[in-house]
């Protein structure tokens, strides 16, 4: 599981770890950190850590962050629905993300699993 | 003494002399919103400045103490 994990941080243009799903969000501050990426344009590749909690401890034990929703760049941590909200306020999740992926990008959304 | 007040004290512990507040947001004692202005965080990114409010918090992150935690920090000179 740990290398699926890695593989999805590592793949994806923007990916974030959340409870529930885009269509069906379970918590608040997965919520909060959704909207601020569709707000910014950004190709979120979303999974849900809530179907095995055994997820949740191998991302935080990668990351070494302690909560949900996490966002990753192009495999570096952005931050958690604060960070994430803040950087959209003042423009830097946009400017962070034109940097990484380039002006082409497309804002689609995708659901991948874990496990 | 309560979860806040817990919380509270970690973190005037973690970062002494500096700003600190917890805000209880529902009432229930496991959702809080902290605030930390400490000049510790001048020259850091969001992500390094959170990870030190969450080192602070490590045990009641992991007792489940804290249910859910909004962090909002700022550098001072």
């Amino acid at each position: 599981m740990k290398d699926r994990i890695k593989e999805i941080i590592e793949s994806a243009d923007v990916a974030l770890f959340m409870k529930g799903t885009p269509q069906f969000v379970m918590c608040g501050n997965s919520q909060r950190a959704l909207d601020a990426l569709r707000r910014a344009g950004a190709p979120v590749t979303a999974v849900d850590i809530l179907p095995d909690p055994q997820i949740r401890q191998e991302l935080s034990a990668l990351s070494g962050w302690p909560t949900i929703p996490q966002v990753f760049v192009r495999g570096e941590l952005i931050g958690g629905a604060d960070i994430v909200e803040e950087l959209e306020q003042n423009g830097e999740l946009e400017r962070t993300l034109r940097e990484k992926l380039g002006d082409e990008r497309t804002a689609e959304e995708r659901v991948v699993a874990v496990a | 003494m309560d979860a806040a007040t817990r919380v509270e004290s970690l973190l005037a512990e973690a970062f002494a002399g500096d700003e600190v507040s917890v805000v209880d947001r529902t009432g229930g004692g496991d959702h809080f919103q902290v605030t930390v202005v400490s000049p510790r965080f001048e020259g850091l990114s969001l992500v390094e400045q959170h990870r030190l409010v969450y080192d602070a918090l490590a045990e009641p992150l992991a007792d489940g103490t804290i249910h859910e935690l909004r962090i909002s920090t700022k550098g001072a000179m």
